[in-house]
């Protein structure tokens, strides 16, 4: 994927760069808005990492409304020390897909650069998501694994919905948090490895294969076994 | 934020205590322009001077109303003489006037009335006046005469006739009586002018001393907390009058002020102490493994565990920001209503897991109707945090309560566990931040839980209340069913 990152900070810019070339991406990097708004309106990207306050008179919120007032929807994820709910609301309607507060860990920054770039592609609708033999209907609400059913709760249900709907990609608990409950605090327990646990005792446990996978330090990943 | 180097709260109490009499002074100013500047001397001079109208005034009505009277009774005294007068002229011409003037003459004692009859040519005829006043006007019935009687001068008040024949009649009275009741009206006012002054100088003299002892308590207080001693409060009389009402506010502000120094003095310590150790654990972490870790495995091991520190003082810094942000109140522009149902459920949904898990049970008791007023996410993070504390603490096998209902304007949240609880001397201490109880230091936290609890408590117009479960805490969290105007005034006042 090509993604332009948009930093000034050289010390975190380099680490971003280099973590997600790591990661077998192509990346763009400035540390200008001004120049960021010219790469991101002129050239084609799968994603932009944005960071909000940037030399050069455009900041990174004007870049962006900038930019989507071209017809440009480019997913953008902002990455800012601007951490107050308040900022993050104002990102988020400038056309923000996913807003980050630093310090911030790469790997959760990876999982969510992927998962905007993934949701690009999937917004047609779709009634039913399959990875290896595990079937989910959307429509009947029904997983069926190697043609034997699984009975979920509805919240398990989202929960393998969100992992699916990633399939392959890392999801990160806060991804979960937000993305499957709608929380947006951290809680100071580990709920949500308790309910993958739980998902796991459904979906994995009375098949030979395992599709559920923990990233260490990172999160989790659904996947078909050697991908 | 100086202050946070010192050691504990107790140092930065002393340190104003010593500063405030250099700057507590009141400036010197001559003693003249200070009583013109002095409220009390102005109100008093206004009560004074609005004493003094008020006695001129009734002077005034008295003045006009008696001699009023008397100028009637001297008219109609007139009136009916001359008539009478009158009649003896008409009946028995000017000789039977004549003899009738000379009747009332003898008769007349006090000396106070006036007769003149004169012929056409003004010539003298009978009465007790020589001669026509050469300043008589006679175009008008009535006039007022001086005239000088034997040597005294004397005001009469005339009526002039013209009778047939051509003769020319003036009958009066002396209103000397008049100008005396002005005089004495006169004195009057002026002795209550005199006595206007006197009362006015003393109630001037009480309401600046009303002034001195309430005012000057009030504005020693403030300068004595503007030169740092925050303890000082205005007296309280007790009168619950408009002067207790008044130091009631000011002290209520104060006490605020001092809070919210509390927590700022509170935070600095914090910052100085509560995240150096954390911090120091990192950077130990770091230099050892920079000195003495020999294998890749290790170094890398070693990184990890002072990332994992790090990652907990950003979530320290984060939890500390959000619990400021939400205490200065700026999230109360987002506030809507919120189904609180909703939200306990999906809690209740998202911990029952956790909580079997771990060998302990929640159990939910909610209301089917919880119409709340607020920030959703704010309250889902508060009982939360509540979860999460009762989970924290809880024996394994142990039950944990999760309730709500409407208690009149209030919607009460419990959590209610059957750990240790907080024992009864630190439960008040509990909501302070960094604030960790002897049982909870052996339990991973950074003691800001409960912090935000009652943060998003105030900010809905409630309060967090902690109580003995027997065994074990119970946690109450009431929030405001309505929008909250002024939390902190109706609810945070009782607090501390």
């Amino acid at each position: 994927m090509r993604i332009l990152v948009v930093e000034d900070d050289k010390d975190v810019a380099a680490f971003v760069v280099k973590g997600l070339r790591e990661a077998g991406h192509v990346v763009e990097h400035t540390g200008n808005g001004r120049d960021g708004l010219f790469m991101a309106a002129s050239e084609n990207f799968d994603a932009i990492v944005l960071d909000r306050m940037l030399p050069g008179g455009v900041d990174g919120l004007r870049l962006l409304e900038t930019l989507r007032a071209q017809n440009n929807h480019t997913p953008v994820l902002f990455l800012s020390a601007m951490a107050q709910v308040d900022d993050r609301v104002r990102g988020l309607k400038a056309g923000g897909d996913d807003y980050m507060t630093k310090p911030f860990a790469f790997a959760e920054l990876l999982a969510r650069v992927e998962a905007l770039t993934r949701r690009g592609k999937t917004d047609a609708p779709t009634t039913k998501l399959t990875t290896a033999d595990l079937e989910m209907d959307l429509l009947s609400r029904s997983v069926r694994r190697a043609g034997q059913k699984i009975d979920l709760q509805p919240r398990e249900f989202r929960l393998l919905e969100f992992l699916m709907r990633h399939s392959g990609q890392v999801v990160t608990r806060t991804m979960l948090l937000e993305g499957v409950w709608d929380y947006h605090f951290d809680p100071q327990t580990n709920v949500i490895d308790v309910h993958v646990s739980r998902l796991r005792q459904k979906v994995d446990k009375p098949f030979p294969v395992a599709l559920i996978h923990t990233v260490r330090n990172a999160g989790y990943m659904l996947r078909p076994e050697e991908v | 934020m100086t202050e946070a180097a010192l050691p504990r709260e107790d140092a930065p109490q002393d340190a104003p205590g010593d500063a405030a009499p250099k700057t507590m002074r009141v400036p010197r100013v001559p003693t003249s322009i200070r009583l013109l500047k002095s409220a009390g001397v102005r109100f008093g001079v206004i009560y004074a001077a609005l004493f003094g109208i008020s006695a001129a005034a009734l002077a005034a009505f008295l003045w006009w109303s008696t001699a009023g009277l008397l100028e009637r009774q001297t008219e109609a005294a007139i009136d009916q003489d001359s008539e009478a007068l009158i009649d003896h002229f008409l009946e028995g011409g000017p000789t039977g006037a004549m003899a009738a003037i000379k009747d009332r003459v003898a008769g007349n004692i006090d000396d106070d009335a006036l007769y003149l009859l004169v012929d056409p040519e003004y010539h003298f005829v009978e009465g007790n006046l020589n001669a026509w006043p050469a300043h008589m006007p006679l175009d008008e019935d009535w006039g007022e005469l001086k005239l000088d009687r034997a040597g005294v001068p004397a005001l009469m008040q005339v009526h002039y006739f013209e009778l047939p024949g051509g003769y020319h009649m003036l009958v009066g009275r002396d209103i000397a009586v008049r100008a005396q009741l002005g005089r004495m009206m006169g004195g009057a006012l002026l002795w209550a002018a005199v006595i206007a002054v006197v009362l006015g100088s003393i109630g001037a003299w009480a309401v600046r001393g009303l002034f001195r002892s309430t005012i000057s308590d009030v504005s020693a207080t403030a300068l004595a907390v503007s030169a740092g001693d925050l303890s000082r409060r205005v007296r309280v009389a007790g009168a619950e009058d408009e002067f207790d009402l008044l130091a009631q506010a000011i002290n209520d502000m104060l006490d605020r002020i001092s809070r919210l120094m509390d927590g700022v003095r509170q935070v600095s310590n914090a910052i100085a102490h509560d995240l150096r150790t954390p911090i120091t654990r990192a950077r130990t972490r770091l230099e050892d493994a920079a000195i003495h870790a020999s294998t890749d495995v290790e170094l890398r091991a070693a990184v990890e565990r002072a990332m994992a520190d790090l990652d907990g003082i950003v979530g320290v810094f984060q939890a500390l920001l959000r619990i400021s942000e939400i205490e200065a109140g700026a999230r109360r522009s987002a506030f809507a209503p919120v189904d609180l149902v909703a939200v306990l459920e999906d809690l209740t949904e998202l911990y029952d897991v956790v909580a079997e898990e771990a060998g302990m049970t929640l159990l939910a008791d909610i209301e089917p109707s919880l119409p709340a007023f607020g920030d959703r996410d704010m309250i889902q993070q508060a009982v939360a945090n509540l979860i999460d504390n009762a989970l924290k603490f809880s024996p394994i096998g142990g039950v944990i309560r999760l309730s709500a209902r409407v208690e009149g304007e209030m919607i009460i949240v419990e959590v209610a566990d059957q750990g240790p609880g907080i024992p009864e001397a630190d439960r008040v201490r509990a909501t302070e931040r960094f604030f960790r109880g002897e049982t909870a230091r052996s339990t991973p936290g950074s003691g800001l839980g409960l912090s935000l609890v009652q943060a998003v408590a105030h900010l809905h117009g409630g309060e967090i209340g902690l109580f003995d479960a027997q065994p074990g805490l119970r946690a109450v969290l009431s929030l405001s069913v309505h929008h909250p105007i002024e939390p902190h005034l109706a609810h945070g006042s009782g607090l501390r």
